[in-house]
Order: structure tokens, then C-alpha cells, then sequence
């Protein structure tokens, strides 16, 4: 499949069944809240909003106590769903959200929308994509990054019931579904979307679909790349990455910055217990302004990006 | 109906809790005893005059709260919480020793009747907003009381908590601000002034209070009321360090620690 345009056919806003799977939660268990910082629109949640009134809390743009007013309702024996752009509930609120959710362990599912450079026109200030790097030593925090609607539909059921502290990095632009038979979401293990031993390719969120062109880019090359979808960023699957460093090469790729996130992770883990080449592919820094779509292209984050990461990984192979 | 019987009970745990907290500082020498004695008479006064809790349950959803923001107050809090019978009183011993559940800030993973984990300043107030939220859209009947430092003030995350709670009419929710006059290093005033604190959250919508944070008699008659048609603020005028003639109003004793004479000193002076 190549590379297609975000706006092609079959490509979904992953919002769209963030906020209608949250309204089926809400109707059956009353303890479940929305707080937002004037995000009620671009979180999707005006609905949510005419269901619930008195059960979704805008704080006005504030998100130092949004954050702190989820760990309250949480001690108050709410479920609360803290729905934020992800650049602002990290960035922002990132003290509160160490010490009032994750330190204190609270009952809260903090949710970033449109994170990594959903806003890419609008700046580094508006790009989400330290976000991993900060939330990862967090470790009582759970991070999952769905890659399709499907993924991100099962992820906010399972923060629902699950009992502990949640963070959903939810993107707005739109990805297929993912073409795997048998699914089933299983939190802080990684999902094989295509088998091989050449090499591994280990994404995330919006550019897992990326890597499974690439490694049908590959399988033309007879290169076999496995592909894993890590939408758990924290904790990690380590036995998936024994078994990927095992393969003798990896390729890393996330909408986030490379220092830090997902490929930091990988490569801390490779250096500690099977060192092996990973190419990082990712975003170095702060970012010039562009659509989401170019800076995609000009960083690598596309099937031919990834797919010329993977040589470069394999000509570094033992 | 709330009465000054209560009043000589309050008095001996105070003192108590002061004793207390004195000797878990001088033992451990760490601790913010100025902060610990001028906050002491408003926890002795909540615990034992007006909050409607169990130690014996911790997690009852109905209690009412405390939430204590100034988190670097642990000989405060700790003292108060061993008064209640939420752990007992050998644990004090271990105060900032490795690995204590007597953390030098709370943890309420650690222990009962922690609300929340504070140490950061201006973490509480938002908190305790959140609590006060889920109890007005539920329509239970427990209160929030909140305790900040006068310092911690300066925090913004609490005025972003004022106008929710203003907005929001949160007439379940009763902020304490311990108002000492002094910071870490220096007096607020001099530092990054705060007054005129009535004023200010007048204008965020709230009822204000000012009292003596040093008595329990006039603490009572404003905490032990029942809900007006705001939230309220209690402005508690206190001293840093009360209790002890060479702490009272010293800045150096935020984080000061007693030698063996100031603390046998302090003995004799907290009878």
C-alpha cells in the first residue's frame, strides 16, 4: 500500500470513536466524568457535553487544576477522563500530573489529543512530541498510543476498568485500520501486524500503518521485516523487544522526538541486554511549521523513510 | 451543634502534637518546625472539633476531607494523624528514617488518612477543588477542607483553583490559608506580596474569614459551621513557630533543626 493522503478512503479521525466509546461507558457506569480546559469541541465531547451536563467539568483554560481537580474527583470515587490537546496537559500541567496522578497513584485517565504534530502549521508550541520523553520514568503511569480506531476504542475501555493511572495519546489525524485478523488488545504487550526475522520495525500510534507499507516496500526486496505495533509505551514489552533484538537489527518509528520516546526506550533496553543497531526515526527537535502531512515526508515518518532506515539498520548488522 | 466543650480536648492534642512534632525534628534533625507549630492549632482544631472522620475508615466515602497542601508540615500532620489513631504512635520514630511510611512529605499510598501527595507547593487546593466537585454532583454530604501555607499563595495553580471554585460555588469547600507573614527566607510582603488576601478572594467569590490561627474558639466558630452559599476562606493569622520563644517568628526555623539544649529548652516551654 502506498504512502496514502490522511484524507483518502477508510482513513478515520480516531476521535470520532474515542468520544462515542466514552459515551457508551458513561451511560453504563455514572461514575465516569469528562474534565477539560475548554476543550469540549476539540475533544469531540459537545455531545458527550448535551448527555451528561453535570458530569463534564470545564475548568476554563487552566490546566494546572484540571489536572489536580481529576485527582480530586478520583478521591471522590469518580472515574475522571482528563481530555486535553496533549501539548498542554504534559507540557503544562506535567508537575501535577508526577505528583497528583501518578505519584499519588490516583484512579485518573489523562488523554492527549491531538498530540504529536496533529498541529503542525501551528508550531513547536502546539507540536506534542516530548510527551514520551516526559512521561515515561512516570512509572506508575500507563501510556498506550492506539494506532487505529479500533485500538483506541479498546484502549478506553480498558482504562475504564482498569484501576490505576492512564495516559491515551490520541491523535486527530486520520489511519486505517490496521489489516490484522483475530485482535485483541492486550495493555503492555506489543502486536505483530507483519512476521519476518531480517529485522524488526517497532512503531507506534499514527505510523504503525507506516511501517506495514514499509515492509511490504521490503518484502518486494525479499527483505522479511517484523513489524510490531508498541502502543504500550509504558512498561514496556520486553520480552517482544528480546525477541525483535533477536532479529539482529531494529528500526524504531513514532510521531514524537527521538530523544527520549519510544526509541530511546528500545535503545536503552538493546544497550542494557542485547545491543544490537536501531535506527531511530522520529523528529529531532524542535520543528519548522508545515502541514502534518509534509513534515511526515521531510522526516522520514512514510514507507520509503522507513523502509530506507531499515537498509541502513541491516548494513550495520553483525 | 458544635459547642467549646470541645475546646479542652483540642488544647491537650495541640500541645501534645507540638511535643511531638519537636521531637520527631530534633530525632530525625530534618523537618519545618516553624511551619509545623504555627499550622498546629488548625489541625488539632479540624481533627478533634470538626471533621467528621473514622480512623478506623480511612476510604468511608462520606468522610469529610483534609487535605494538607503545606505538605512540608509533616510534623503537623503526622503528629495530628497519630492523635486521631490512624497508625500508632512507635511509627513517629521512624520519621524520614529510609524507607518510613513517615515520608518527609505525605504519601497516601503510605499512610491513612493522607488525602492526597503534596510536597510541591500549590498542589492542594486544586486537588481538594476536585473533591468538593465530585461531592456537589454527586449531592454527598461530606466538606473539603483545604490547608496552604501563606507563601504557597504565590503558586498560581491556586488562584486557576479560586476561580473554579468560585465559579462552581463550592459551598462544601473551606480553604485555611496559615498565615504566618514569612516564606522560606524572608516575609511575604517583602518577597512577592500577597495582601490585601481578603480582598483577593473576596473577588474570586468566596466568603472570607479572618481569625486567630492560634484559637481554637474562634477557629471553631468559623470551620465548625455549617455551609453558607460560597466557598469559604479562612484566613488564619498565625506565627511561625508558636509555641517556642526562640522559633516564634524567626524565618530561619522554616527548616530549622533543634540542638539537644533548644530542644530540652522547648520541653520546659511546652507544658
Amino acid at each position: 500500500m502506498a504512502h496514502a493522503a490522511p484524507t483518502a478512503v477508510g482513513f478515520q479521525d480516531c476521535r470520532n470513536i474515542w468520544v462515542k466509546t466514552l459515551e457508551d461507558l458513561a451511560e453504563a457506569d455514572p461514575r465516569i466524568v469528562a474534565v477539560v480546559n475548554d476543550s469540549v469541541g476539540s475533544s469531540k465531547l459537545n455531545s458527550f457535553q448535551k448527555r451528561f451536563p453535570d458530569r463534564l467539568i470545564n475548568v476554563g483554560i487552566a490546566e494546572q487544576v484540571m489536572v489536580g481537580v481529576g485527582a480530586g474527583l478520583a478521591n471522590g470515587g469518580r472515574i475522571p477522563f482528563v481530555s486535553a490537546a496533549g501539548c498542554f496537559i504534559t507540557g503544562r500541567a506535567l508537575e501535577q500530573v508526577k505528583a497528583d496522578i501518578a505519584y499519588a497513584g490516583f484512579n485518573v485517565k489523562l488523554v492527549g489529543q491531538s498530540s504529536g504534530i496533529a498541529y503542525g502549521e501551528l508550531g513547536a508550541t502546539h507540536h506534542s512530541i516530548e510527551d514520551f520523553a516526559w512521561l515515561r520514568p512516570l512509572t506508575n503511569l500507563t501510556v498506550i498510543c492506539p494506532a487505529d480506531a479500533w485500538e483506541t476504542a479498546e484502549a478506553v475501555k480498558w482504562a475504564a476498568a482498569h484501576q490505576g493511572p492512564v495516559y491515551l495519546r490520541l491523535s486527530r489525524m486520520p489511519v486505517p485500520d490496521l489489516d490484522i485478523s483475530n485482535r485483541q488488545f492486550r495493555p503492555g504487550r506489543a502486536e505483530v501486524v507483519r512476521r519476518g526475522e531480517d529485522l524488526a520495525i517497532i512503531a507506534c500510534g499514527t505510523t504503525v500503518h507506516l511501517a506495514a507499507s514499509a515492509a511490504d516496500l521490503l518484502t518486494a526486496e525479499g527483505i522479511h521485516a517484523r513489524v510490531l505495533n508498541f502502543s504500550t509505551i509504558n512498561p514496556l514489552d520486553e520480552a517482544a523487544l528480546h525477541d525483535a533484538a533477536a532479529t539482529g537489527a531494529i528500526v524504531t518509528v513514532e510521531e514524537a522526538s527521538v530523544r527520549g520516546g519510544l526509541g530511546g526506550a528500545v535503545a536503552e533496553f538493546t544497550a542494557g541486554h542485547r545491543p544490537v543497531p536501531v535506527e531511530r526515526i522520529g523528529f529531532p527537535g524542535f520543528l519548522p511549521t508545515g502541514s502534518t502531512d509534509w513534515l511526515f515526508r521531510e522526516y522520514g515518518l512514510s514507507p520509503e523513510g522507513i523502509a530506507a532506515a531499515a537498509h541502513r539498520a541491516l548494513s550495520r548488522k553483525a | 451543634m458544635l459547642t467549646n466543650d470541645k475546646l479542652p480536648l483540642i488544647r491537650e492534642k495541640a500541645l501534645w502534637m507540638r511535643r511531638t512534632a519537636f521531637t520527631m525534628v530534633h530525632r530525625a534533625q530534618l523537618g519545618h518546625p516553624g511551619g509545623d507549630f504555627s499550622a498546629m492549632d488548625i489541625l488539632a482544631t479540624l481533627y478533634f472539633g470538626v471533621l467528621n472522620h473514622d480512623p478506623k475508615r480511612p476510604n468511608w466515602p462520606d468522610r469529610d476531607r483534609f487535605v494538607m497542601s503545606k505538605g512540608h508540615a509533616t510534623g503537623a500532620l503526622y503528629s495530628a494523624l497519630c492523635a486521631a489513631g490512624y497508625f500508632p504512635e512507635d511509627w513517629l520514630k521512624t520519621y524520614m528514617q529510609p524507607k518510613s511510611l513517615l515520608n518527609g512529605h505525605p504519601n497516601r499510598n503510605y499512610l491513612a488518612g493522607v488525602e492526597t501527595n503534596t510536597g510541591p507547593l500549590g498542589h492542594g487546593f486544586p486537588v481538594a477543588t476536585g473533591i468538593a466537585i465530585a461531592g456537589q454532583i454527586t449531592g454527598a454530604t461530606y466538606r473539603t477542607f483545604v490547608l496552604t501555607g501563606d507563601g504557597e499563595q504565590q503558586e498560581g495553580s491556586n488562584w486557576e483553583a479560586a476561580m473554579v471554585a468560585g465559579h462552581r460555588k463550592l459551598v462544601n469547600l473551606t480553604l485555611i490559608i496559615d498565615r504566618n507573614r514569612l516564606q522560606q527566607g524572608a516575609g511575604t510582603e517583602e518577597t512577592s506580596g500577597l495582601d490585601p488576601l481578603d480582598d483577593k478572594y473576596r473577588a474570586f467569590g468566596f466568603d472570607v474569614f479572618e481569625v486567630d490561627g492560634h484559637d481554637p474558639a474562634a477557629l471553631l466558630a468559623v470551620l465548625g459551621t455549617a455551609p453558607g452559599t460560597k466557598p469559604r476562606c479562612v484566613i488564619a493569622n498565625t506565627v511561625k513557630g508558636k509555641g517556642v520563644s526562640f522559633m516564634e517568628g524567626v524565618a530561619s526555623w522554616h527548616h530549622g533543626v533543634p540542638t539537644d539544649a533548644q530542644y530540652e529548652q522547648a520541653m520546659k516551654e511546652l507544658v
